[in-house]
């Protein structure tokens, strides 16, 4: 019996067309535009200038505060200017801006290749370094996963669970990691386990993703603690909420934390990256990136640099294709449509989704029929329809009651609903006024 | 790539449902019991069929288009199931033009007037019926037996139904195994061979129609099964405790309007509650009034103004009987 | 006469006569006193409940004028100075005289000016589209045109322009009650002095980015080149992230600065049309751009 969570969820078609396609190395692009913010919290400061030469690693912008984090340059060159530059926020947003010359890394890093598995340095030596080395969660919320670790006083830890889910159709970045660099990241899990000091570790895998599951089950035998449990196919599967509940059967609080019920979650993606920064000195400065839909010549997974423009993905993944609708950083339930094909690649982004034009528009809008199938699909047990209807006439404090602060915006409801309502839409400017009316109550 | 990129907030694809599918999922789901009852009554069928249905398409079109000045929308199917649930409910030698005042109170009262698909809180087929019932008593009563297939339309021959018979023995006094022997049997009434509407005689049509909802996720199965098993419930304790004043529990599910009402107009989207407590509040609540109506009421039919009842409730359901939220409780594994 | 009516006519008017007694002591017993005053402020107000003046409808507003002691910070835009006189008279507290104002829209990037980029298929609300990227064009300052202003105005004082895409006030409806303004997510929407004749002299456009940029996205954007500054002789006019501001106050309508602007974003609305001279560099912007806009507003007014 498959493992999964009980409330909610759907099933769009999964489309993994890139799920075959090895790692590939993008080339290097010829300036790349870094933001400052790529990361929830503060955005960080800049500690370059124009002018001053950079190597690959080299830090160019500082944490701002706890909940924030270093920025590591990702080419070796001349800085060119500090500058608003137009990213995947819609808007223009500080970035630097490097011209690459060459590729000349840090000494600092370690550059082989061999797998290191001894881990030397004590729990807090390793949340330091991931927070020197600018790690965040790179499952596409950006956390500072620092701050993820440090576990506060009063609560215990007692399992770390590994979201290898990876439920957004399209994407497997994580996908060929866990194939490709499986023992650096169970390596990268161990080194996780000290750091929050628990002895059992869970990889959650959909099981549309049989060999990372046989390969990964065949290789935790060398690793004490970690164990590998497959999940059936559902979105959103990948929540970490609805992924605890699946694993371990417990239920976060309503507007708590996994903290709250003893769990910590990371992607198998920070997990890796945990490894080379841990054990090879190297900071945050690339990840896999997905390219992939329907009429994309080349599905491919790139490990790219972060500031990479996101046309050099798109042709290097054979070209735009001709029909191109939509382009999507991310995947298509909660993926950020792209309004230009300049904007660089940040830590966040596991995949650039080309959708055809036939797929880019919206079901034609009707009055909402009351079928509570949104109601079924939610997998907070949230009543999307009223949510709708309440935002719309901006009944704050009746939202709250409704518990509009639950939702993780996944999409299922608008994804099922028949009458095309744009019910995300609604509820996500619901909960942006609502966090700013709980804001200035605990002021 | 020549038109320009489209921008727009996620989720970025969609499920395939629309309303105009799912209304035609219902409509289909109708389609084996609307042929059996073209077998079983001929002609009468047909006609009533196709009155209820452009008379309840014609009159949603032009109030939307005259009255309320919008955009019709016909084009989603609903009217065409209102009409075809309204022709389910009455008898099948129903004249033309009271069929017509059926459709214009059913889609003029109970849906325009409060704002069109999606506003309603009574289901539109009922209150066209229960109208009809009050205003046409003599008319609404008279139910064709099933002659087989044949021409005659408000000709036809009629007799009462398994129901009325059953009532109205009941109410004389006659042991109620004594009725049994002048109506059909379980079994004949399973396939279809007694009076009544379109919509009541043939259980197996209609339990057909349910299996294909159920296997395309048009409706789910708590309304259906909640009324069902209440009235099981109910009629079978009135049958324990005295089975000769009392029919069996079988009898009542296999006539008068319970399973179509069960299936197909208490599901109603619009009418029903939202959530899983509700549905099976409501439910519970149509199978009781039912029963209640059928036994101690006057009428032998109790099924439509059970779920009119209902729908007046469902409001209040949805206010207060809200689905259970992730993390409500606190579990500590 | 039955006795089936004589009960009837008794029992009923027990009834009755009972309920009344028993209602009016009730309501003796719980009534909740409330100053008359708030009564006859009330009556005094508008009434249309747009919520202008901060407090919810014109009731409570009533009751805050009668419990505060000083009520010179409270005001009633839709009212104005005729209606809190009237108030100050019967509450015999002081009130000041304030401007006029009405709503004014600072954007002039119709798609003839403003090219569009891409194309927005989301909710039709300004606020959801503001939240998710900077709008169909290359300026993200300007005008996303859903409409949020005009779902927002109780007074029917604003509407779309089909053509242009743009809001369109109708001064004579305008009661300034600032909606609109708490609508825009962009702060497009600015109250400004009431002039006589609805004249009005404004920068229309808010964009912050350097000139080239601006100029690129938007024909008609502020580039911030500061010759509208120089030349104002009432200083009315500021200078700041590359966008010009021209203060309503200081301002005296006399027309400087709008021939200055070589991208024609400074408006004039509402003035007579000027004799064209030959000899002035910007003869070919100047009247083109005044027999627009006062076309545009001939025909609002007559709305």
């Amino acid at each position: 019996m498959l493992k999964t969570f009980t409330k909610g969820g759907v099933h769009p078609a999964e489309c993994k067309y890139s799920a075959s396609s090895a790692i590939e190395n993008l080339p290097l692009p010829k300036k790349v535009s870094i933001p400052l913010a790529q990361h929830i919290g503060a955005p960080s400061k800049p500690v370059v200038q124009k002018g001053d030469k950079v190597k690959v690693g080299d830090i160019i912008a500082e944490s701002a505060g706890f909940v924030s984090a270093n920025i590591h340059s990702s080419v070796s060159g001349t800085v060119s200017k500090i500058d608003n530059v137009l990213d995947s926020t819609g808007y223009k947003k500080p970035c630097v801006i490097i011209d690459v010359e060459g590729d000349e890394w840090n000494e600092k890093i370690n550059q082989s290749t061999d797998l290191k598995k001894e881990i030397s340095l004590t729990d807090k030596e390793i949340i330091q370094k991931i927070n020197q080395s600018g790690i965040v969660g790179l499952g596409g919320a950006t956390f500072p996963s620092h701050v993820k670790l440090s576990i506060p006083d009063g609560k215990k830890i007692d399992v770390l669970i590994i979201n290898g889910v990876e439920c957004e159709p399209y994407l497997t970045s994580d996908h060929r990691l866990m194939l490709e660099k499986s023992e650096e990241m169970l390596v990268g899990i161990q080194i996780l386990m000290k750091a929050v000091s628990v002895n059992r570790a869970i990889i959650g895998i959909e099981n549309n993703k049989p060999d990372a599951i046989e390969h990964l089950s065949g290789l935790v035998k060398n690793y004490p603690g970690i164990e590998v449990q497959a999940l059936k196919v559902k979105y959103p599967q990948g929540g970490e909420k609805q992924l605890i509940k699946a694993l371990i059967k417990r239920e976060v609080p309503s507007g708590g934390l996994p903290l709250d019920v003893g769990a910590v979650v990371h992607n198998v993606g920070t997990a890796f990256a945990v490894y080379e920064a841990v054990q090879k000195n190297k900071p945050l400065f690339e990840r896999v990136v997905t390219v992939t839909g329907k009429s994309v010549k080349k599905p491919s997974n790139f490990m790219v640099r972060i500031g990479t423009p996101v046309s050099e993905l798109i042709e290097a993944a054979g070209g735009l294709p001709e029909d191109t609708g939509k382009v999507i950083s991310g995947g298509p339930m909660m993926g950020k449509a792209l309004n230009a094909l300049e904007v660089p690649i940040t830590k966040g982004t596991s995949g650039i989704l080309i959708l055809p034009e036939e797929m880019a528009n919206r079901k034609p809008e009707n009055n909402c029929i009351r079928c509570a199938k949104c109601v079924s699909v939610c997998p907070q047990g949230l009543e999307p329809y009223l949510l709708n209807k309440l935002s719309q006439l901006e009944k704050n404090d009746i939202l709250e009651k409704n518990g509009v602060m639950d939702c993780i915006e996944c999409g299922s409801c608008a994804f099922t609903c028949p009458a095309g309502l744009p019910l995300l839409d609604y509820i996500r400017l619901g909960k942006s006024r609502v966090s700013r009316i709980i804001r200035s109550r605990k002021q | 790539m020549n038109k320009l990129l489209t921008v727009s907030p996620s989720p970025h694809v969609y499920g395939d449902k629309t309303v105009k599918r799912l209304m035609l999922d219902v409509i289909i789901a109708l389609l084996p019991a609307l042929a059996f009852s073209i077998y079983f009554f001929g002609m009468g069928a047909i006609y009533v069929t196709l009155t209820a249905v452009v008379s309840c398409l014609a009159f949603e079109w032009l109030i939307q288009k005259y009255l309320l000045k919008q955009e019709p929308t016909i084009s989603d199917g609903s009217a065409i199931l209102t009409g075809l649930l309204l022709a389910f409910n009455v008898p099948t030698n129903l004249p033309v033009w009271i069929i017509i005042i059926g459709s214009l109170v059913a889609i003029g009262i109970g849906k325009m007037s409060f704002g069109g698909l999606g506003n309603n809180p009574f289901n539109p087929a009922l209150v066209g019926r229960v109208f009809l019932l009050i205003s046409f008593p003599v008319q609404m009563t008279s139910w064709p037996v099933p002659n087989g297939f044949n021409t005659g339309y408000t000709d036809a021959v009629t007799g009462a139904t398994p129901l009325g018979v059953m009532k109205e023995g009941i109410d004389k006094g006659d042991a109620v195994s004594d009725i049994m022997s002048q109506i059909p049997s379980h079994m004949e009434m399973f396939y279809g061979h007694m009076g009544g509407s379109m919509g009541e005689i043939a259980a197996l049509s209609l339990l057909i129609g349910f299996a294909y909802l159920l296997i395309r996720k048009v409706i789910t199965w708590h309304i259906p099964v909640s009324i069902i098993a209440t009235i099981t419930v109910f009629t079978g304790i009135l049958w324990l405790i005295n089975p000769e004043a009392n029919a069996d529990p079988l009898f009542h599910l296999l006539t008068g309007g319970v399973l179509l009402g069960a299936i197909y107009m208490a599901t109603d989207y619009v009418t029903s509650p939202m959530s899983v407590k509700g549905m099976w509040i409501y439910g519970i609540g149509i199978g009781v009034i039912t029963v209640l109506i059928r036994v101690f009421g006057a009428y032998p039919e109790g099924v439509s103004f059970a779920i009119l009842i209902m729908n007046a409730f469902v409001p209040l359901i949805n206010a207060y009987i809200k689905p259970k939220r992730f993390g409500e409780e606190v579990n500590n594994g | 006469m039955s006795t089936t009516i004589l009960f009837t006519i008794i029992s009923l008017s027990a009834i009755g006569g009972g309920a009344a007694i028993i209602l009016y002591f009730v309501a003796q017993k719980f009534k909740v006193y409330e100053d008359p005053r708030i009564d006859q402020v009330e009556e005094a107000l508008p009434g249309a409940n747009c919520g202008g003046c901060g407090y919810p409808g014109c009731r409570g507003f009533a009751e805050a004028l009668v419990k505060t002691d000083d009520i010179s910070e409270l005001n009633c835009p839709v009212g104005g100075n005729e209606t809190m006189s009237t108030i100050a008279k019967i509450l015999g507290k002081e009130v000041e005289a304030r401007e006029p104002l009405v709503a004014v829209v600072r954007c002039s990037g119709s798609p003839e000016h403003r090219k569009r980029v891409n194309q927005y298929d989301g909710a039709s609300s300004c606020a959801i589209s503001s939240s998710l990227y900077a709008g169909e064009t290359d300026c993200q300052y300007g005008c996303l045109g859903l409409g949020d202003c005009v779902d927002a105005c109780d007074f029917d004082a604003i509407y779309m322009d089909k053509k242009t895409g743009l809001p369109v006030v109708i001064d004579d409806n305008c009661t300034a009650c600032g909606a609109c303004v708490k609508a825009c997510p962009n702060d497009i929407i600015e109250l400004r002095k009431k002039n006589k004749k609805d004249r009005k002299i404004f920068v229309s456009c808010i964009n912050q980015d350097k000139g080239g940029i601006a100029r690129k996205a938007c024909r008609v954007a502020c580039i911030g080149c500061g010759k509208c500054v120089k030349v104002c002789p009432f200083d009315a006019i500021t200078m700041e992230n590359f966008l010009a501001y021209i203060d309503p106050v200081k301002c005296k309508l006399c027309r400087k600065c709008v021939t200055e602007c070589p991208t024609g974003s400074i408006l004039e609305i509402n003035f007579p049309p000027r004799k064209v001279k030959e000899d002035t560099k910007n003869a070919k912007s100047e009247p083109k751009k005044v027999s627009e806009k006062s076309e545009n507003n001939s025909s609002t007014q007559n709305k």
